[in-house]
């Protein structure tokens, strides 16, 4: 079984029709509703529904507050090399951009690390393109080595492994993988994935669920709204996590809501997902999967962060820097995208205070 | 000669062949449904007339009760 | 679209499991399965006691209910195995509950070994419907073994102390795609309703039916408190309020947006 097969049954759903059918009184009753169907899940998801944003908002908050408490994990992410071998349309890594790439040396790392860990950042997330040239598994195997000494957690976005691989980097010291499908829509992902390894529709999918099976202790999914339909997406990526979370009991699963940024050529969005969209698609998620992790990035501006906050975020990035390195000394580099919160973790941990937040800067202690 | 029948050893009358069918009769047992394993092996009931008992047979001679929680 | 309930090969209308134990007179269970409406019915095998040999109970059950032999008795998941063998030898189809319970205090089902004898029967073809304790993970492993159906405890057997293991069921219902067949511990009708009400499939009951003044009514009673259950959950329990919404507002910086 993979998530594949759910994902061709509800591919042939109408969607229009649905969501055309859909009327208040159908919102008010998955509102009243304590656990919510696939079918629940969708019609939060209907343009209906979006007139219900402030019951959701409170519902959504009361079940965060309920599964989760008033704590937020704060990470960084750690760009280590920019190689990579696709073109997907929409990202400024893309192997038809032509900048100078760069890679950073285990010394490189190792600065970096201390800077980083020097802001009292505990949970590092780091990333690569993909080029198995250029960041081999060996390479994420030393740098996992190195890094563990100075952060607890580490979590990896890296492009799709074998199970073995994971189960190598688990054993390094990863705990979590974030892989994000970018698009469930078939047609539309071979679309802004012409070539390279990452055209295979099927084997991105299906990375996630090999996390899981390697032992990932958390799995990250989304996907990156504006590419497809939003409420199609949005809706596939709950099922996708739903899937793996009734499938996976050992493991975490968390959603992220990345959206499309500016960057480094010129793709433009197929939907527009605004401000409104945004929140909808959070707050169908959380009351969809009480107990999933919903992840916020520095993609979004810093007031918009602060608001989206309360409504069932449990993860935030800070400080982000999204080119390799940029950390132990800041540069004017090639960004993946382009950030809107540039707040430090200083300002950041100090907000949440006041929000009524605890920080958490890491999960768990390994031993 | 002996046989264990639900767990207790018994002294039958062998005579001139002993089957499943006659010893059922002499315990007044009707074949209804009940239900026999014969050395560890289910038997049919359509096999009751063939099968002779020998020396240390077991038996087990079942039957359905009522049953719930 | 009628709603049946789909165990094995078998599209049941109704949702009312029965039992042929504790009745004062063997002579009411028909009527009494009648009155319940019931279409699966389950019953015990055990060793023939030749000082009162006793009527044997299936004969008692009407032709068109579906037999579900329980393994009583079993101790362990080869016993289970072995009983669940003769009974189908026996003629009584292909369905069995297992129940093994190791424990003679509480009479607490074993789950490790009812996983372990669930995976030999599924194995062998026969549609099998364990009984336990309700535990997400043994429910998981029973669902990857092959069950047909899990049947979780309501309170300890006999007990006729209701819906006490209600939250755990929540979860199985919630978590587990295999029809949820509450077993035991149900003891008057509201309760069965509450667990129909709460999304159960079906719930068997026994001991509360056959030990009532008038197991005949009972039965009825039960009946129709399973459907109503089962209506009440169908239609969707009305759209209760369940938001505040007297707390400060969450969503207002997105109208401060627009305007
Ligand atoms: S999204 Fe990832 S795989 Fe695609 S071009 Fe950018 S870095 Fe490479």
């Amino acid at each position: 079984m993979s998530f594949y097969q759910e994902y061709s049954q509800f591919n042939q759903l109408d969607f229009n029709s649905f969501f055309k059918e859909v009327n208040s009184a159908d919102v008010e009753r998955v509102l009243g509703k304590e656990r919510l169907t696939k079918k629940d899940f969708l019609t939060l998801l209907s343009p209906a529904a979006s007139n219900y944003l402030e019951e959701m908002a409170q519902q959504a908050s009361k079940l965060t507050l309920q599964h989760f408490g008033r704590t937020m994990l704060l990470y960084l992410p750690l760009y280590l090399a920019d190689y990579c071998v696709n073109q997907c349309l929409y990202c400024g890594f893309s192997v038809k951009n032509k900048f100078e790439r760069s890679k950073l040396d285990l010394t490189e790392i190792e600065e970096e690390a201390k800077a980083i860990a020097e802001k009292g950042i505990k949970h590092l997330l780091i990333l690569t393109g993909e080029s198995r040239k250029h960041s081999p598994v060996s390479y994420l195997k030393e740098s996992v080595l190195l890094l563990k000494e100075y952060f607890p957690c580490l979590s990896i976005e890296v492009y799709p492994l074998e199970v073995a691989e994971y189960q190598e980097l688990i054993a390094a010291g990863v705990e979590g993988l974030t892989i994000y499908q970018e698009v469930y829509d078939q047609d539309i992902y071979e679309e802004v994935h012409p070539d390279g390894p990452k055209s295979d529709y099927l084997y991105r999918l299906d990375a996630p669920e090999r996390g899981c099976q390697a032992g990932m202790r958390q799995v990250n999914i989304g996907a990156l709204l504006g590419l497809g339909q939003w409420r199609e997406e949005a809706f596939f990526a709950g099922l996708h996590a739903k899937y793996l979370q009734d499938k996976y009991l050992e493991t975490e699963v968390n959603l992220s809501v990345p959206r499309l940024r500016p960057h480094l050529g010129n793709f433009q969005p197929n939907s527009i997902v605004g401000d409104s969209q945004l929140v909808q698609i959070l707050l169908a998620y959380r009351l969809f999967l009480p107990r999933a992790g919903l992840n916020l990035s520095t993609r979004e501006r810093a007031e918009l962060r602060d608001n989206l906050l309360p409504l069932g975020i449990t993860k935030i990035s800070a400080e982000s820097s999204t080119e390799v390195g940029g950390y132990a000394e800041p540069q004017e580099g090639t960004n993946q995208f382009d950030i809107s919160d540039d707040r430090d973790v200083d300002e950041i941990s100090k907000l949440l205070d006041n929000k009524g937040y605890q920080t958490v800067f890491k999960n768990w202690h390994r031993i | 000669m002996k046989i264990t029948v639900n767990g207790k050893e018994e002294d039958v009358e062998v005579g001139l062949g002993l089957t499943i069918v006659d010893y059922l009769e002499s315990k007044d047992l009707e074949p209804g449904r009940v239900v026999i394993e014969h050395n560890g092996q289910v038997v049919k009931q359509e096999e009751w007339e063939q099968i002779e008992l020998a020396e240390d047979d077991t038996l087990e001679i079942l039957n359905f009760v009522g049953g719930g929680e | 679209m009628a709603d049946r309930l789909l165990i094995g090969d078998k599209e049941l209308d109704s949702r009312l499991f029965t039992g042929t134990g504790k009745f004062a007179n063997q002579n009411l269970i028909p009527e009494t399965i009648k009155a319940a409406r019931s279409q699966v019915v389950t019953m015990a095998l055990r060793r023939v006691n030749f000082d009162s040999p006793q009527q044997n109970v299936i004969n008692y059950i009407p032709e068109d209910c579906v037999l579900l032999p329980n393994t009583s008795g079993a101790r362990t998941a080869e016993e289970a195995v072995r009983i669940a063998r003769i009974a189908e030898a026996a003629g009584c189809g292909n369905w069995v509950k297992i129940e093994v319970v190791s424990d003679n205090k509480y009479l607490l089902p074993d789950n490790q070994e009812t996983i372990k004898a669930t995976e030999i029967l599924a194995k062998e073809g026969f549609v099998v419907l364990p009984y336990v304790s309700p535990d997400l993970m043994v429910a998981k492993r029973l669902e990857e073994v092959g069950a047909a159906a899990v049947m979780p405890l309501g309170a300890p057997i006999g007990s006729n102390r209701g819906l006490k293991t209600k939250e755990m069921v929540r979860i199985l219902i919630e978590e587990i795609e295999l029809p949820i067949v509450v077993d035991a511990g149900i003891g008057k009708p509201s309760q069965a309703a509450e667990a129909m009400e709460m999304g159960a499939d079906a719930v068997l009951v026994n001991t509360a039916i056959a030990t009532a003044k008038d197991p005949v009514v009972m039965g009825d009673a039960f009946a129709a408190a399973v459907e109503a259950g089962r209506k009440a959950y169908l239609a969707g329990t009305g759209a209760v309020k369940k938001y505040a919404s007297a707390s400060s507002p969450l969503t207002g910086f997105l109208k401060e947006d627009q305007g």
